[in-house]
């Protein structure tokens, strides 16, 4: 990996600059671009308005809430086993990953633990739901630049691990599997060798990206700097997750907050790219992605033996209190802010999405950039509406 | 369980103090001196914190300066009201239950029916903070945005969903509810409309099962009669009703058919 070079940041400035230049002797200032709400790049519906000069974008600004649910407010007339089915549906990608945080708050309050077997699962079905996730970014970031090939094995190979998913758990993208507790059920016969032999093929398609698109010229002229996030701005948006990750800061949730679950049984690394730019933020997804099959292999060969649920109340009822849990969701910080008043259902879910915040970083990012790298960024900042909207 | 675990485990007990978080405690009270309220620690998990809302922007700047939590979590409030609604799950026939009317604010304590809550973590650190503010009457509270430009979209949101306006943002508009709206939708007296127009249908499932069937026979003589009403002619179906013998042996012959 090569940081971009003082040069090319010098040569990029300069060429902002004489295109500005150009701009005001032809008086092209003041036009506005709308984008989306039905915009392939949007994966959803998610519409910029977009000030131009030029090709030049003065200013950004996202509209949402095409696909709001109200989902904080539905959890309130829910009980807990019931918010799983809804909170499924905010990232469903990776829906498994979305449940994990809300039981993980659940069980802190009622003073629950999970046996050992049912973490191990967790953990393995979490990363499970991460490579299905990541797998279509990384493909779907080709098709957003002009390369079409990357997206068809991203659906061939995402479709090997939501099979053994769907083994598992029955679903193929809403599990709703987690239980305050444990698990719904133990894993099948024979799934571990299969799973063994799908994470050995996502390996396989993270080398097939890697030869696709890190080396191609073009690849490299469209991500190369554009779209820097300095540490300092990551953090004050709440970035979290690659993206933070790609701004060279080392903070992943999974290996720096303690946690029930197993990451720290197995071995593995942080990745991080000190560019900030789009294509450090998929060169670390595509690292991650890799960590991942490594976790996952790991767990598999040193499975506890045990039970899947620990002895809970048939009726689930959570003392008064107050949590806040979050996980390194594929998407980044997911966390819940759980406020229960000791009755069936909590009184106040706050749900803290990454991609929400991801995304507030638009309109300062895209500050002079131009028309064609706004689908980089998007692209590169890797969102899922319903994680916005919720 | 043997006795002697439950005897180690109830010497482990009293759980360590927690000094990283003490500390960020500390540092806080020495800062804000009067503007720090009310504070909650739970050793090893979290850290709650009530200030005043004229000490609002500053207690953000010290937990990002002085704390060094510089990452921006999020930004939200809570009604401590409880719905006047219920969760609309009750029967509409019966006498409508006694509901709590009690505002009772959760750790670090409050003296409003609103909060607004805000969490910032550290990455260098595995700690974080939880900054809890009570929000008066006038349903104001100065912005953060210059503390944490991240709270833009956060403060928006709150705005929206709760009706409290946060003095000096820059662009305080609707997020995700369309321009006309009116109301905020995450106040407890907003009711859930979708609870309001139609009994909720988990209703259904505890009404009592109906009372068992005593006629057992009668169960093997109503596909007879089916078949009857299907092969013959209506005329014939009344006879079977009146109950003749030579109609009982049609059906006899039918179910045989059936057999074979």
């Amino acid at each position: 990996m090569t940081a971009v070079t003082e040069r090319q940041q010098l040569a990029y400035i300069a060429g902002q600059a004489v295109d500005a230049r150009v701009n005001v002797e032809l008086e092209t200032g003041g036009m506005t671009l709308n984008l989306g709400p039905q915009h392939p790049a949007t994966h959803g519906t998610l519409r910029i308005i977009a000030r131009l000069d030029g090709e030049q974008v003065i200013s950004a600004d996202p509209v949402m809430g095409y696909m709001h649910r109200g989902y904080e407010k539905l959890t309130e007339v829910r009980t807990y086993p019931q918010v799983t089915t809804l909170i499924n549906r905010i990232d469903w990608l990776g829906s498994f990953a979305n449940e994990v945080p809300f039981i993980l708050a659940a069980e802190q309050l009622m003073d629950v633990e999970a046996p050992p077997r049912a973490q191990h699962i967790r953990t393995i079905l979490f990363e499970m739901a991460r490579c299905a996730n990541i797998i279509l970014f990384l493909g779907d970031m080709g098709v957003q630049l002009g390369a079409l090939t990357p997206v068809f094995f991203a659906f061939r190979d995402r479709e090997h691990v939501l099979n053994q998913i769907e083994a598992a758990t029955g679903g193929r993208f809403h599990p709703n599997f987690d239980r305050i507790g444990g698990l719904k059920d133990d894993l099948p016969k024979g799934w571990i060798a299969e799973t063994k032999a799908v994470m050995e093929k996502v390996r396989t398609f993270c080398d097939e990206m890697e030869d696709l698109l890190m080396g191609n010229e073009i690849f490299e002229a469209r991500c190369r700097g554009i779209g820097v996030i300095p540490a300092e701005v990551a953090h004050q948006y709440g970035l979290s997750g690659a993206n933070l990750r790609a701004s060279g800061v080392d903070f992943d949730l999974r290996r720096d907050r303690p946690s029930p679950l197993a990451w720290n049984q197995a071995d593995w690394k942080v990745w991080t790219h000190p560019d900030g730019d789009s294509y450090a933020r998929y060169w670390v997804r595509l690292q991650e992605t890799r960590e991942a099959t490594k976790i996952v292999d790991q767990l598999l060969d040193d499975l506890p033996a045990g039970p899947v649920m620990a002895k809970v109340p048939r009726i689930i009822k959570v003392p008064a209190g107050e949590a806040y849990v979050s996980t390194e969701n594929p998407l980044g910080e997911m966390g819940y802010y759980v406020v229960s008043k000791g009755g069936l259902g909590p009184f106040r879910v706050k749900i803290r999405t990454p991609s929400f915040s991801n995304i507030s970083v638009v309109p300062w990012v895209m500050k002079g950039v131009y028309v064609p790298d706004i689908i980089t960024i998007l692209g590169s900042l890797y969102f899922i509406l319903g994680d916005i909207d919720r | 369980m043997s006795p002697e675990g439950a005897i180690a485990e109830e010497t482990e007990a009293p759980p360590e103090p927690d000094v990283e978080r003490e500390q960020l405690l500390a540092t806080l009270a020495e800062s804000l001196g009067e503007g720090l309220v009310e504070s909650h620690l739970i050793p090893g998990l979290d850290l709650w914190v009530r200030v005043t809302p004229q000490a609002w922007t500053t207690a953000c700047t010290v937990v990002r300066d002085r704390l060094d939590l510089r990452h921006f979590d999020f930004l939200s409030a809570i009604d401590w009201m409880p719905s006047p609604y219920g969760k609309g799950e009750d029967d509409p026939t019966e006498e409508p239950k006694e509901l709590d009317t009690e505002v009772v604010q959760g750790y670090a304590g409050g003296e409003t029916r609103f909060q607004v809550i805000a969490r910032m973590a550290g990455t260098g650190n595995h700690l974080a903070v939880n900054l809890k503010v009570d929000i008066g009457d006038d349903m104001t509270l100065p912005t953060i945005v210059g503390v944490y430009a991240g709270a833009d979209w956060h403060e928006r949101e709150t705005w929206e969903m709760f009706g409290i306006f946060f003095d000096g943002h820059p662009g305080l508009k609707h997020i995700y509810l369309p321009g006309d709206f009116e109301g905020h939708p995450l106040r407890k007296d907003f009711p859930l409309i979708a609870r309001m127009v139609k009994p909720w249908p988990g209703i259904v499932d505890v009404e009592p099962m109906p009372p068992q069937l005593e006629e057992e026979p009668a169960a093997s003589d109503a596909p007879a009669d089916d078949d009857a009403g299907v092969q013959d002619p209506p005329g014939d179906a009344a006879e079977s009703a009146t109950g003749e013998p030579s109609v009982t042996g049609e059906s006899s012959a039918n179910s045989e058919g059936d057999d074979a």
